[in-house]
Formats: structure tokens, C-alpha cells, sequence
């Protein structure tokens, strides 16, 4: 364990880009555990004599159309906009490099099958794919991650069968079989956790991916409905106003959203670094 | 008491892609391994000595022919089944490439402790750590380096940790696929030297497969020669190598150098490219169109292993042994069809 803080330290100090990452990730976690005790005001609570006040000392980020804090709204949609995209992306990851790393393991029709489908998603524009599931099984939370998840599955499917492809002639593959393995245990003990880096780093960029296209889901108004403070409808409901030179109400949620984005895209690098015991001193 | 490992016209045909036709890596291979005996493959690169070592070592289903082991014949067991096999734990193997055979993610001591935990009986899981230490010792890898990743370990430490886990079950045949040719040459002697150590205490049986000549005189008793998928030449290592029957094997012999300079031979250089492994025709020789001795006999009549005047000797050619056989390296005799030198 020790070994394990003390290589955690060595990575987040040779690269300052991922330890700037951890830092701003470490914070959104910790916004979305106590991010409604910050707010200053009811995220919820309208007063349409304090509509559409720029940002000021008493409303940093500004009010809105009906009188809400933004820097309210900001702060409490963080757990929400996170949980849908971590939930969505542990989903797929899971499932999809389930499928995928069977199939890239035992081949055959298992792989014809796995291939097919994955195939058969990525056939569609994948956000007109989320939309038209969102749709079709009703404007629920649970749907939103379920479609978020189903169209990066494909990405998990494919990547996890491709690396463990490469693997699944490898030495020691073939040494696990002499040492008594069986071909589950193979899979799942000797060849997939060794193709866990390069995926992280496809991971923490879906993460980014998720969250946008759970923003833009309720953007379009098929996602989380109002009056819920969600980054994407916040930057919906203020996209109107932006003409009209109130630019505070789209552009604060708008840069929450980039600055998640941002910090997982950056995180990927050294996510598989941390995990990575090659790069181990 | 029968031989410690009996194969039996062993064949390996791979499917080509896209085709009816079939890769014959191993083409009616027959051989025996003794208790205690060490026996070395030689042959040229893509002759088929890894499929048939993964044939032997049961990580490869044959396609036609017997592998029994101590009587029992265990090539019929599919690999994942061998996996709980009894003889899994006495049929191992050293890989050619450490670094590859060993899992990034495991610790040297993860790596040998691995077969005790999975087939190992409850005394010696029961005593792991004692049991990994000790093989440790057995080949000479400092204990402390037991809590380092392969990437930590220098290409013969890496080797010393797959020879430990290759013989913690105490194996009664190793298998051995070029064990020391991804290694530097400065550590190849001190490997060599561990395996010859160890099989003298252990009591093991050897298959070692090797390009270098010389190691497989000094380290086996017998010696089998592969050429295209078949066995052309088989006998007792001084035999062969002092006289080869087969031209494959002189030509093979002549290009390596000799330690005495009044041994050396005239070196005959093989001229022409080997046929196809794939559906080769079954009355050719493998070796034709390259044979300095090939004659329009050699493309009518497959030659079959036949015995020379020495015990136990087998050469697969016309005039391996005869009396009268055309001179070597002459070329005077070489039938028409061949790519000119
Ligand atoms: N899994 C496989 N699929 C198809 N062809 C194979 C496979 N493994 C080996 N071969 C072919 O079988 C022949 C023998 O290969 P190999 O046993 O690796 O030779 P060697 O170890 O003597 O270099 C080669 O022609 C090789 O291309
Ligand atoms: S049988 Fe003919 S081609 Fe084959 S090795 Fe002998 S002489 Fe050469
Ligand atoms: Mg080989």
C-alpha cells in the first residue's frame, strides 16, 4: 500500500499537467459531496424582482430568467451531472469490456456476435441514437444513463477486444495454462488486468463525452427536466438570453461543464500511469 | 519400463486463411524421450520446433497422431481440460523470450508461486512463501528480488523466475524453446549451466530446442533434426554431429564453428529457397530444390527414416547412409527445377 502512495506521489510530481487534473478532480468530488451545503442560496428558490441580475457580491455568478442564484445552481448541479456520467461510463466500461474482451479471448462466434453489435450501434449517429432511446423509454434519469452508456459501449467493446487480442498469444498466457489456469481465470486474472491502463485512459475521456452528452440530451429538452439545476439545461435556458447581453446565465454552467471535461480528458495520462506497474520505479 | 514420453506420427496442420489449404507445421513426427534423458531439436527457423513443443506440452490440440506420457496417452485431452490433468504438473516449459512469459503485473514471487497455489498439493500451498524462497535459492535469484515486476529484473533474473515456476511442481519432463537466445551472451553460459545443474538434481527429462549446435552437443544425449515439419535425422548427439547422414544436418553442421580447427569442415551453403510448409506434395522431399545431393529420385519418392550402421541412428534420405551416396556439397547430381545459385 505504501508502495503504492509513495508511486502515486512520483507520478503526480514528473507531470504537472495530471496533477493539476487530480486537483481539479479532487475538487469536483468534493463538490458533488457537499456542493448543496456551499450554495449561498436555494438553487430552487425564484424571485422575479432579482431576475436577470449580473454577477454581483451578493450573486457572484448572477441570476437567471426567474430570479435563481447561478453560483446556487452551479454548485448543486455538480452531483448530478457527475453521477450521471460516472454511472453511465462504469456501466459501459463494464459491460462493454466484458463483451469485448470475451470476444477478443475465445474468437469465434462470440466474437462474430459481440462484433455485430457493437457494429450495429456505431452504424447510428450516436447522439441521434441517445435521443431516439431517451425517447422512446420515457424522460427518466435511469434512461439517460442507461443511453449514455449504450452508445459508449461500443468504444469499451472494441478497445477491450483489440487489447486483449494482442495478449491473448502472449508468453504468459501460454505460461498461465501450464500453471494450472483455466481459460476464465486466463482472461480475467492474467490478460485483462493487464489491458486496464490503455482503457483508463479511454474511460476518463468518455467521462468528458458523457457528460456533454448528458448536457446536450438536456439541452434539447430529453434530459433531466427543469427546474433541476443541470449544467446543460442551464446553458439551454441561457442561450436565449445571450442576445439580449446577458451572457452570465449560459456561461458560468457552460464553463463548469468545460472544466469537467477538460479534467477528465486530462486525467486519462495519468490514470494509466498510476496503474500501470511498468511504470513503477 | 517404457519411455517417459512416446509421440507417435504427431501432426500439426494450420488452416490458412481464406483457404482449403493447410500450414503442415508438423508433418508425421515420431520420437521418444527417455526417463532422466536430455534430448535437443534442432532446426531452421519456422521448421515447426514451437508447434511441436506445444503439441508436446499439451497448449496445442494435435491434428492426427499419439502423445502418451508414462503410458497414458494424454494427446486425446483437450488443453483446457489438461489443465486438470495429472500430468499437467510434470509436463512444463521454459519460454524462449522471459520477458514475454512472464505477466507484467504479477512479482517475481506471484510468478513462481503461481503453479504451487493452482496444482500444487496443501502442504506446499500451506508453505508458500518457504516454498517460493526455496526455488528462489534453486536458481539463483536473490530473495529480495521476489517483490520486483519483470520490468525491475535484468533478462536473466527474468529467466531464472521462469525456470523457477517452470520447475516448482517438480516436473518430470522440461521443456525447454530456445531458453537462452533472447538473452545476452554474456548470460547464456550461466543459464546453461543452472539447467544442467538442475536437471542433474532434479532428475528431469529434457526437450531442448536449440539453434545453437554446439549447446545442443554439450547439453543432450540425443539429438533430433527438423527440417519443413519432419524429422530428417535423429540419433545419439556425438552420432550426429560427428557424422551426419542427412545433407540438411551436414549443411547444418558445416556452418557452425568448430571448436578444433582441424575439425572444421568445408562449409556447404545452401542455395535456393525452401519449399512451402503449405500442402507440400507428399512424394518430394522436404529438402529438394536446396539438397546439393537432390536428384530426379528425391521429387518421385519421399524419403522415410531409415536406420544406419550405428545404434539407434535414423536419416530420412536416399543416400543418407549408402554406400556410394553422391559426394557432398558436389552439386554434380542436381536434377532440374531448382532456382540457380
Ligand atoms: N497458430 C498458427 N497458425 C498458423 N500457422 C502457424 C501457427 N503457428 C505456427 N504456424 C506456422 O507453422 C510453421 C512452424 O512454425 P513454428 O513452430 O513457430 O517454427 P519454429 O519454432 O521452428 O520457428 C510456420 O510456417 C508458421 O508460420
Ligand atoms: S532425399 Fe534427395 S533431396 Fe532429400 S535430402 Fe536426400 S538427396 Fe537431398
Ligand atoms: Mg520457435
Amino acid at each position: 500500500m505504501s508502495a503504492l502512495l509513495r508511486h502515486g506521489r512520483y507520478v503526480l510530481g514528473e507531470n504537472p499537467v495530471t496533477a493539476v487534473a487530480f486537483g481539479l478532480f479532487v475538487v469536483l468530488i468534493l463538490l458533488a459531496l457537499v456542493g448543496p451545503s456551499l450554495a449561498p442560496h436555494d438553487p430552487l428558490a425564484s424571485d422575479t424582482a432579482r431576475k436577470l441580475e449580473p454577477p454581483s457580491a451578493r450573486y457572484w455568478f448572477g441570476t437567471d430568467q426567474v430570479g435563481r442564484d447561478i453560483l446556487s445552481r452551479v454548485l448543486v448541479a455538480t452531483r448530478l451531472d457527475l453521477a450521471i456520467s460516472l454511472s453511465a461510463v462504469t456501466l459501459s466500461f463494464v459491460v462493454g469490456s466484458g463483451l469485448g474482451a470475451s470476444a477478443g479471448f475465445f474468437g469465434g462466434w462470440t466474437d462474430r456476435i459481440v462484433t455485430r453489435v457493437t457494429d450495429t450501434i456505431m452504424a447510428f449517429p450516436l447522439f441521434v441514437l441517445a435521443m431516439a432511446i431517451v425517447a422512446a423509454l420515457g424522460n427518466t434519469l435511469a434512461n439517460i444513463v442507461y443511453a449514455t452508456a449504450i452508445i459508449n459501449l461500443p468504444f469499451y467493446a472494441r478497445m477491450a477486444r483489440a487489447e486483449v487480442n494482442v495478449r491473448r498469444e502472449a508468453g504468459f498466457v501460454e505460461a498461465a495454462r501450464l500453471s494450472g489456469n483455466g481459460s476464465a481465470r486466463i482472461l480475467t486474472v492474467h490478460v485483462f488486468p493487464n489491458c486496464l491502463p490503455p482503457m483508463m485512459v479511454q474511460a476518463s475521456l468518455n467521462l468528458g463525452w458523457a457528460i456533454l452528452n448528458a448536457a446536450g440530451l438536456s439541452f434539447i429538452g430529453l434530459g433531466v427536466r427543469p427546474p433541476t439545476p443541470e449544467w446543460g439545461i442551464m446553458v439551454a435556458e441561457g442561450a436565449a438570453f445571450i442576445v439580449s447581453g446577458e451572457w452570465w446565465i449560459a456561461l458560468f454552467p457552460g464553463l463548469a461543464l468545460m472544466l469537467a471535461v477538460f479534467c477528465f480528458n486530462l486525467l486519462g495520462d495519468g490514470l494509466r500511469d498510476l496503474i500501470d506497474p511498468r511504470r513503477r520505479t | 519400463m517404457s519411455a517417459l514420453l512416446d509421440v507417435r506420427a504427431l501432426t500439426k496442420r494450420f488452416p490458412v486463411r481464406g483457404s482449403e489449404r493447410r500450414v503442415h507445421a508438423v508433418d508425421d513426427v515420431s520420437f521418444t524421450i527417455e526417463r532422466g534423458e536430455s534430448v535437443g531439436l534442432v532446426g531452421e527457423s519456422g521448421c515447426g520446433k514451437s508447434t511441436l513443443v506445444r503439441l508436446v506440452t499439451r497448449l496445442l490440440d494435435p491434428s492426427d497422431g499419439r502423445i502418451v506420457f508414462a503410458g497414458r496417452d494424454v494427446g486425446v485431452i483437450p488443453p483446457a481440460q489438461f489443465t486438470h490433468a495429472p500430468e499437467r504438473r510434470l509436463i512444463q516449459m521454459v519460454f524462449q523470450d522471459p520477458a514475454d512469459s512472464l505477466n507484467p503485473r504479477f512479482t517475481a514471487f506471484d510468478t513462481i508461486a503461481e503453479p504451487l497455489r493452482r496444482l500444487g498439493t496443501p502442504a506446499q500451498r500451506a508453505a508458500l512463501a518457504d516454498h517460493v524462497a526455496e526455488l528462489a535459492d534453486l536458481v539463483g535469484l536473490p530473495r529480495e528480488l521476489l517483490g520486483r515486476f519483470p520490468h525491475q529484473l535484468s533478462g536473466g533474473q527474468q529467466q531464472r523466475v521462469g525456470i523457477a515456476r517452470a520447475i516448482a511442481l517438480r516436473p518430470r519432463l522440461l521443456v525447454l524453446d530456445e531458453p537462452t537466445s533472447a538473452l545476452d551472451v554474456s548470460v547464456q553460459a550461466t543459464i546453461l549451466h543452472l539447467l544442467a545443474e538442475l536437471r542433474d538434481r532434479l532428475g528431469m527429462s529434457y526437450l531442448f530446442v536449440s539453434h545453437d549446435l554446439n549447446l545442443v552437443r554439450l547439453l543432450t544425449d540425443r539429438v533430433l533434426v527438423m527440417y519443413l515439419g519432419k524429422i530428417v535425422e535423429s540419433g545419439r548427439s556425438e552420432e550426429v554431429f560427428d557424422r551426419p547422414a542427412h545433407p540438411y544436418t551436414r549443411a547444418l553442421m558445416s556452418a557452425v564453428p568448430a571448436p578444433d580447427p582441424a575439425a572444421r569442415r568445408a562449409r556447404i551453403a545452401l542455395v535456393g529457397e525452401p519449399r512451402s510448409p503449405i500442402d507440400p506434395p507428399p512424394t518430394v522431399c522436404r529438402f529438394h530444390g536446396r539438397c546439393p545431393d537432390g536428384v530426379e529420385r528425391c521429387t518421385r519418392e519421399m524419403p522415410v527414416l531409415r536406420p544406419g550402421p550405428a545404434a539407434d541412428h535414423l536419416a530420412a534420405c536416399h543416400f543418407g547412409f549408402a554406400v556410394g551416396a553422391p559426394a557432398q556439397g558436389s552439386g554434380a547430381r542436381r536434377s532440374g527445377g531448382e532456382p540457380a545459385a
